[in-house]
């Protein structure tokens, strides 16, 4: 179930409308497949400004189902913090062989 | 090639020409082609900005396309379960050619898709009508997929071919205009035997066939507001008997009746169930009784001429005169132990001499319950050629059953099935576990359940332990939404988010079956390291209370739950 962001370093996560391939706000309003590269947006405003550029991406047909989600950020990069948010980040764990995983070994 | 029994493999007909699927005839076949096409557009103008995902998402929807933690996620219809070995090839395709290889085979006997994009699902769903399929009624607020007894027109307790009915109630339920949006989901399980295998008490209606000992005729118990979810009832019954023809004039009147008074404020007080509890049962069924003399009934009469038509789709293949002794599978039992084990969970008493029921596991050890290979569901459609008239069933409980299967060819169709990785003598045993996709796909889910599932299963592998302790059924649910049943599991297991860590609560004494029963809960959850052992104390406190002959049901009944509330949290 969607777990309320309630952090201060928060992303913004989405599926991409065209095949529903999870997507995460990047650095310079760009949308990443990979949540280590997402952008860590740190306080109310900045993710409300966030919030508010994928709302308008989704008004564009580029994404759906947005919503912030609380993040940390490790060496490897983003990192959610919640279990639900880092499966969606790698794919199902029963099978190593499909999702981001398949094509990103190091996520 | 193996040999054949097959009349139709044998003659110049299709392979499946006997196969008990309902056949589209012009109406039907243009309907869901016009559907098609109309969908098509709808996902065009979406793709366009012409819709916003606000007004596509019921669309999407109404035909099976749901949005999930990885991916789309296309729920396809399969119509109380039955398929042909048409429909099957044309499925493992689908999963070739536009999804990952496999699919996934559900609890409501249909079967579910894990990777589509939204552009390829019109084609898929074109794809879908060229073989009578598609997904109408796999998801929203209306009527869902009737479910049945996976034994339906083979087993040799039944009254009553359920699939006749449950074929009337898709016609009926279908587009229905009064019950397109309803308050909630609305499910419909039939059994035409009195052993209930189809899980009726937990659903919306549940409809049970009886004979009425004084007249003769056959009809239905009718039962009303049962359900999982997070707040779990079984069904009252509304009348103990219904006859054949006046089944859809009461449906009808219970759909009235909770179309106007079902909880539309509150998505999670919308269901019957909820309807009939906060009522109380008595009233709700007496405002039923209310509606249903107010209708017209000629209306909604079953039309024995109808029931003929739709009869003639289920007509049983031609079975020929068999010994009730095959001396090839005697033979082959005596010759193969491992054989001889799938024998004694995977077959089923058929009605007809000389032949039997075989299930299918879907659930090898360690493998996840429920998902079938592309390449796996050829092997099953060309087994079913061979051997059991071209069809295949869906079991609620996540496995294929071939309903049609002489003695004689059991031992080749097993040793097939055991090449294909399908041959896995477990059915109705510990690891022939229901889970439900969980948090490996569900956008709804807290936890995983498919890893439980596998780690329990792999706990248990040993067949020799799993027969030894007999029939046990375990049910995964990743959340309180109780798609894996846990309810209703012998050992029932919900998963629960604890401040982002997966926790696993432990239920017992659920049955889905003739004596349903919901499970409780045993005590605090143990965590995703800490559930295999838990249910492993479970079962060897069942191994060290039960009596010669015993079940592990029934040695929890006649114990109670207080020796393995203490062997599980003794230890801790």
């Amino acid at each position: 179930m969607l777990v309320k962001a309630k952090g201060t370093q928060q992303s913004v996560a989405a599926s991409r409308l065209l095949d529903g391939e999870a997507v995460w706000l990047g650095t310079g309003n760009i949308w990443v497949e990979d949540v280590a590269q997402a952008a860590v947006f740190d306080g109310a405003d900045a993710i409300a400004e966030a919030l508010s550029f994928a709302k308008a991406e989704e008004k564009r047909q580029i994404v759906v189902d947005v919503y912030p989600l609380d993040v940390e950020i490790t060496e490897a990069g983003t990192r959610p913090t919640h279990l639900r948010e880092r499966l969606k980040g790698i794919g199902p764990t029963v099978r190593r062989d499909l999702g981001k995983q398949a094509r990103q070994p190091a996520a | 090639m193996p040999d054949t029994h097959s009349p139709a493999l044998r003659s110049n007909q299709p392979a499946d020409a006997h196969a008990a699927v309902y056949r589209y005839d012009e109406f039907d076949k243009t309907f869901i082609f016009e559907r098609v096409e109309q969908f098509r557009a709808q996902v065009e103008r979406r793709l366009k900005g012409e819709i916003t995902e606000e007004e596509f998402k019921p669309i999407r929807l109404m035909n099976g396309l749901y949005l999930q933690l990885h991916a789309y996620m296309l729920r396809v219809a399969v119509p109380y379960g039955m398929l042909s070995s048409t429909q099957v090839r044309r499925l493992a395709r689908i999963a070739r050619v536009y999804d990952k290889g496999y699919g996934h085979f559900t609890t409501r006997q249909n079967i579910q898709f894990n990777w589509p994009k939204l552009e390829d699902v019109p084609t898929i769903l074109r794809e879908l009508a060229e073989v009578d399929m598609h997904a109408i009624q796999t998801s929203g607020n209306c009527i869902r997929n009737v479910t049945t007894d996976q034994f339906c027109g083979a087993a040799a307790d039944e009254l009553v071919d359920p699939r006749v009915y449950a074929e009337i109630l898709r016609q009926w339920s279908t587009m229905h205009p009064e019950f397109t949006y309803l308050p909630r989901k609305f499910k419909i399980a039939i059994t035409g035997s009195p052993n209930d295998r189809a899980a009726v008490q937990v659903h919306d209606i549940g409809l049970i066939a009886k004979k009425d000992e004084v007249t003769g005729r056959v009809g239905f118990t009718v039962y009303v507001g049962g359900g999982q979810g997070r707040t779990p009832y079984l069904a009252v019954k509304a009348r103990d008997f219904v006859p054949v023809e006046e089944i859809i004039g009461y449906l009808e009147a219970i759909l009235r009746v909770y179309n106007q008074l079902g909880r539309r404020d509150n998505i999670y007080k919308a269901r019957i169930k909820i309807t009939v509890n906060e009522m109380g049962a008595d009233k709700f069924i007496g405002l039923i009784e209310e509606e249903y003399a107010r209708l017209p009934r000629q209306k909604f009469h079953v039309d024995p001429a109808i029931v003929d038509a739709i009869q003639t789709h289920f007509a049983p293949p031609p079975w020929v005169d068999l010994p009730a002794v095959s001396d090839s599978f005697e033979a082959a039992k005596a010759a193969d132990p491992a054989f001889a084990r799938w024998t004694r969970t995977n077959l089923t008493e058929h009605k007809t001499r000389g032949y039997a029921i075989a299930t299918i596991s879907l659930k090898p050890i360690g493998g996840i319950p429920g998902d079938a290979e592309s390449s796996q569901l050829e092997t099953v459609a060309d087994l079913a050629d061979l051997y059991s008239f071209g069809e295949v069933r869906v079991t609620h409980e996540q496995n294929l059953v071939l309903a049609h299967v002489r003695k004689d060819d059991l031992y080749p169709l097993w040793k097939a099935l055991d090449a294909a990785g399908l041959g896995t003598a477990n059915a109705g045993l510990i690891s022939d576990i229901i889970a439900c996709p969980g948090l490996d796909y569900c956008a709804l889910a807290n936890t995983r359940a498919i890893p439980v599932a596998q780690r329990i299963a792999e706990r248990f592998a040993d067949l020799d332990r799993q027969h030894d302790l007999g029939e046990l059924k375990i049910k995964i649910s990743g959340c309180i939404n109780a798609c894996g049943h846990h309810h209703v599991g012998h050992i029932g297991i919900l998963g629960v988010d604890k401040k982002g860590e997966e926790f696993f609560q432990i239920l017992l004494g659920g049955d889905a079956g003739t004596n349903a029963a919901l499970g409780e809960i045993v005590g605090p959850g143990f965590d995703y390291d800490g559930i295999i052992d838990a249910v492993e104390t479970v079962v060897n406190t069942f191994v060290n209370l039960r009596q010669p002959g015993e079940i592990f049901i029934q040695t929890l009944a006649r114990t109670g739950h207080a020796p393995f509330k203490e062997a599980l949290y003794a230890r801790a």
